[in-house]
């Protein structure tokens, strides 16, 4: 089969055009990414701003994104509401809830990130085309990582993902602390890609596939009972592994988070924002759409690898949350701070999954029970997750400005700030607060569920009550280094001498406050209820999927 | 006026006052100070309005508002009031407008200060409002962000450790709630209907049941969250340290409502919803109560720092508390309870206590803090005579002080009095011991009075910044000495308000405690 026979055969194919139709936003990224080099080549981004190409592309995208998201929920009308997963390009990826939900979070995300890289002045004019097409591609990359259907998307996703990224932590190219940054990360990148790539064969070694829908039912075919001693099985357990580890180095989950501090260190604080968020949010839809793919089927052996990987997954999550949190309490730099908080929020959303895998592999199967809690676990890493977006970014957005105007990140030179900057520093704490999970701000909302999640998980098995514990004290260990910076910002007098920091509400303050009120909407108003809602439809048209 | 409106209104017009006073100019403070003075005096008159609508001869809840919040999680927006919550809602409102009165005090960044002081006040009334358990845990944690702010920069020299460590603390109680909330909801088919959680742990429902393994554990841990609020004995080691480094306003505050959340919490919640934990746990709270009064009490005389004194006379009044609620004496062979009168005296005891700490305590921080502001410094060894300089100050000091001693008819002898005289039906030693407090408390309270009020002559520092008390200074103390006298001349005046109430909640705690341990017994056999 020659080329031009594959590529008559694809366009004659009748689903083609409607897939490039569903696939519509991440084109509009592409051609933009064409645009934005294209243009330089005839000097257009001399009197062109660089940023505004990125910022049209996203926010287009974004309104088809909102406008199929509804419309798959039936909040549209006169449209009919599909009730099953969708595939695009011959069931490559998924067109589903979660693709759609995942879809909004990423192209508004990327749209706040652009709007807050026109305002801190990251990339400068000369680098912004190179910048902006680093971004769009690597936000391409992950929306492709949440609609993987297929195993060997899952790997092209989470490169498309990382090269990019690689490229941005080291942009401020000068700093040798940001190249250094970006070599940790290629070298762990490229380390973690190829144990991901070798589970990857395994398993479709094994199976015969590597599409993600079938290969629970292979699997129940291929295992024999006996359990670990079942050679089948172990080498099953190992390729599960494999390819977690490739996920757990893009969550940067203990014991694969190194590179994190030094890469959030290294770089631009809006780099590191962007990369908190973003890649947290793709790597777990792709983590849950993969160990969906491993539930199901009628095997009790499968059953009770999954259970193992479920329970094992959650005593991973305690150990990041635990260790993100311990680690965070010496730091100096608030980048690096923020680095292992980050670390700390991937194990508590962890926590969520892992619950998710224990109660779709309890005793008494895939019931509509079941399939009910594990939706609510789903429900809880959605609602964590956008909640998640708006403080991590609000954090490091405030870190950014202040960075303007005091040239330091170190968290000493913070003093007084609170009472210099009074509307940064309230939106900081409640930004900080947020992540500690207290009241009324939405990150309380987004660990209750998880909490919640974990109490019901404890009813299968009873180490997720541990897991449980585990989490709720976390929450009173991250309480003092969050704390320290609100202390010093708030509780300190600014030091004779020090840089005076100046910003101004518009556009600064304005985009701050932008960023940090959605925080007591999710936490404290009825739009508590309308997200929550969100998240339940699209976690269980996810689960209903499952078999 | 409806119950949303008003009860909203009584919630959140402090909070909207809050987000009002960001349009005032960060130099016009006299301005703001007024602005917020109203705040809390409209806040005061809509609590006025709402005993005026509140039937006492109900014991049910009245007023109630009920209207879907999260349905996904049958979270709801549901708030009433009842006998034991409006009382300590007046109360509230009272402080909390006094305190603002006595705001005048504070000097650096007055915006910041009187914003945070009113999302406090917010969420202290949503505690006593709310009877959805999700609810009353979110105004719970609500308060500790402004509390920290509050203590952290408006406080004296070691106000960060102070700050920290009340986080801490109440943090920690906190975590241990969500626990338990997680248990009683996810036992209880999704519910977090406090008055419908209560029913089912009384037994009252047909399919569900709280065990009495879950009883006991979820009572030992909601415990724990509330103890550490009242305080009691071994977890109020923050209640001195933030109290003597908050600001004078605030340790009104912390005295005479934050720690009435513990005792209501411990009654509103902790009791009727694991009735067969409370009675498994009777006689450790009794015995930590006893416990707290004679520590509290032989702390309190050790001290030097007045503030320190008055902070940990609260540690000894807050044990009688508990003590009151808990004894719980029953009958081994049927569960039913053993001189349930005596309990219900108890029960009303502890709540009076409540109210007339408030008053008293939050009389006492300011009374130092009067002091305080003149000559900046508390040392009781360095005071005397201030009989002499300021006789206005010292008389009403005194008048409080005795309220706090619980001398008849003032309002801090009605509480105690209940309250050993119930602990003797329950336990004879108890009982000794915790009479043997009013006599420790006698004892440091007049002391201290020789040590400050009495005396040839004042020769401590900054003699000569000892000024009369100003019109404004007068006022509070005033309205706190009459409140004093008026409760305890006339205490039918809150009586009556918890009166039904407070029958019902002994009388289905105490069925409730027999079906569940009849339950038990059936099914054992």
């Amino acid at each position: 089969m020659n080329f031009e026979s594959i590529l008559t055969g694809v366009m004659n194919d009748a689903s083609w055009g409607r897939s490039l139709g569903l696939f519509a936003p991440e084109l509009i990224l592409c051609v933009s990414i064409v645009a934005l080099l294209l243009l330089r080549l005839v000097n257009a981004d001399r009197w062109l701003p660089s940023y505004l190409i990125p910022l049209f592309a996203s926010l287009t995208a974004l309104g088809i994104a909102v406008y199929s998201f509804f419309q798959m929920h039936g909040a549209i009308e006169g449209i009919p509401t599909p009730g099953t997963t969708q595939t695009m390009f011959t069931g490559l990826l998924a067109y589903d809830s979660l693709t759609l939900f995942l879809r909004v979070f990423l192209l508004g995300f990327l749209a706040l990130v652009v709007t807050l890289t026109m305002l801190s002045g990251i990339p400068d004019a000369e680098d912004g085309p190179d910048f902006y097409t680093l971004l769009l591609g690597s936000t391409i990359g992950m929306m492709l990582m949440s609609s993987a259907n297929h195993l060997l998307i899952l790997f092209l996703g989470i490169e498309m993902t990382s090269v990019p990224s690689y490229a941005m932590v080291g942009f401020l190219k000068g700093r040798r602390v940001s190249s250094e940054a970006a070599f940790k990360y290629v070298v762990y990148g490229a380390g973690a890609a190829g144990v991901m790539l070798y589970g990857i064969s395994l398993l479709g070694g094994l199976t015969g596939t590597l599409e993600m829908p079938v290969l629970a039912s292979r699997l129940s075919a291929l295992l024999g009972p006996g359990g670990m001693n079942d050679p089948t099985s172990r080498t099953v357990a190992l390729a599960a592994m494999m390819v977690l580890v490739g996920l757990a180095f893009k969550l940067s989950v203990f014991p694969f988070h190194f590179w994190c501090p030094d890469a959030f260190e290294g770089a631009a604080a809006e780099v590191g924002g962007y990369l908190s968020v973003a890649s947290k949010g793709a790597a777990f839809a792709l983590l849950v759409r993969f160990l969906l793919a491993f539930t199901g089927g009628t095997s009790v052996d499968l059953t009770s690898l999954n259970l193992a990987l479920g329970v094992g997954l959650g005593v991973v999550a305690a150990a990041t949350a635990t260790f993100g949190n311990l680690a965070a309490y010496s730091q100096t730099n608030v980048k690096r701070l923020l680095a292992y908080s980050t670390i700390a929020h991937a194990g508590y959303m962890l926590m969520g999954v892992a619950a998710m895998v224990v109660l779709l592999n309890g005793p008494g199967g895939v019931d509509a029970a079941a399939k009910g809690e594990a939706a609510t676990c789903i429900e809880g890493l959605l609602y964590y997750l956008a909640v998640y977006l708006f403080m991590n970014l609000g954090a490091f957005a405030i870190v950014a400005f202040i960075r303007n105007e005091i040239y330091s990140e170190e968290i000493s030179d913070y003093a007084g700030l609170g009472r210099q900057v009074p509307l940064l520093g309230a939106c900081m704490m409640i930004c900080l607060f947020s992540l500690i999970g207290l009241p009324p701000f939405g990150g309380f909302v987004g660990k209750f569920m998880i909490f919640a999640s974990l109490f019901q998980a404890g009813k299968i098995h009873m180490a997720m009550w541990v897991i449980l514990v585990i989490g709720t004290l976390n929450t009173i260990f991250s309480l003092f280094y969050y704390l320290r910076v609100l202390k010093v910002m708030f509780l300190e007098s600014r030091p004779e001498g020090a840089r005076r920091a100046r910003v101004s509400f518009m556009p600064s303050g304005a985009f701050v406050l932008l960023v940090t009120l959605p925080l007591l909407l999710l936490g404290a108003s009825p739009l508590v209820n309308s997200m929550s809602d969100a998240a339940t439809r699209v976690a269980s048209m996810l689960v209903a999927a499952v078999r | 006026m409806d119950p949303l409106t008003l009860l909203t209104a009584i919630i959140f017009l402090p909070a909207a006052g809050a987000l009002a006073l960001v349009a005032f100019d960060r130099k016009a403070e006299e301005t703001m100070r007024y602005f917020a003075l109203a705040i809390t005096a409209a806040t005061f008159m809509l609590t006025l309005f709402l005993w005026r609508e509140f039937d006492s001869a109900k014991s049910e809840m009245q007023l109630v508002v009920n209207l879907p919040w999260i349905r996904q999680w049958n979270v709801n927006y549901y708030l009433g009031v009842d006998g034991i919550s409006m009382p300590l809602i007046l109360l509230t409102s009272l402080i909390c407008l006094l305190s603002m009165m006595a705001s005048w005090s504070i000097k650096k960044q007055v915006q910041g200060y009187l914003m945070l002081f009113l999302i406090l006040e917010t969420g202290i009334l949503g505690v006593f409002l709310s009877l959805d358990f999700f609810l009353f845990y979110v105004f719970w944690e609500v308060m500790l962000l402004p509390m920290y702010f509050l203590i952290g920069i408006w406080g004296g020299p070691r106000k960060e450790y102070a700050a920290i460590k009340f986080f801490l603390y109440t943090l920690a109680g906190g975590v241990l709630m969500l626990i338990a909330l997680l248990m009683f909801y996810f036992n209880s088919g999704r519910s977090f209907d406090l008055l419908h959680l209560a029913a089912i742990g009384q037994g009252k429902v047909e399919g569900f049941a709280f065990n009495p393994t879950v009883q006991i554990i979820a009572f030992i841990l909601l415990f724990i969250g509330f103890a550490i609020k009242l305080p009691a004995f071994p977890v109020h080691t923050w209640l001195p340290d933030a109290h003597v480094e908050a600001p004078t306003p605030i340790s009104m505050i912390l005295a005479g409502i934050l720690l009435k959340l513990g005792g209501y919490g411990i009654i509103r919640i902790a009791f009727p919803l694991c009735p067969f934990g409370a009675q498994y746990a009777a006689y450790a709270l009794v015995l930590i109560g006893a416990v707290s009064i004679i520590y509290g009490a032989f702390a309190a005389m050790a001290q030097t720092d007045f503030k320190r004194l008055v902070a940990y006379s609260s540690v000894s009044h807050m044990g009688y508390v508990l003590l009151g609620m808990a004894v719980w004496k029953i009958n081994e062979a049927n569960g039913a309870a053993v001189g349930r009168d005596y309990w219900l005296m108890g029960m009303n005891g502890a709540m009076f206590q409540m109210l007339a700490h408030g008053i008293s305590s939050a009389g006492m921080f300011f009374m130092v803090g009067v002091i305080y502001d003149r000559v900046h410094h508390r040392d009781l060894n360095k005071f005397g005579g201030l009989m002499q300089l300021m006789p206005d100050y010292s008389g009403l000091a005194v008048g409080i002080f005795f309220a706090g001693l619980g001398l008849p008819g003032l309002c801090g002898f009605i509480g105690e009095i209940f309250v050993v005289l119930s602990t003797w039906n329950y336990s004879k030693t108890l009982a000794i011991v915790a009479a043997s407090g009013v006599i420790l408390t006698a004892g440091y309270i007049l002391w201290t009075i020789q040590r400050v009020y009495l005396g040839p002559e004042y020769k401590g520092p900054h003699a000569e910044d000892i000024t009369p008390m100003n019109g404004r200074e007068k006022a509070i103390a005033w309205t706190l000495l009459i409140f004093a006298i008026v409760l305890g001349v006339y205490p039918e005046m809150m009586f009556k308000v918890m009166r039904s109430s407070m029958d019902a909640l002994i009388v289905s705690l105490d069925a409730g405690y027999q079906a569940v341990s009849a339950a038990v017994e059936t099914a054992q056999k």
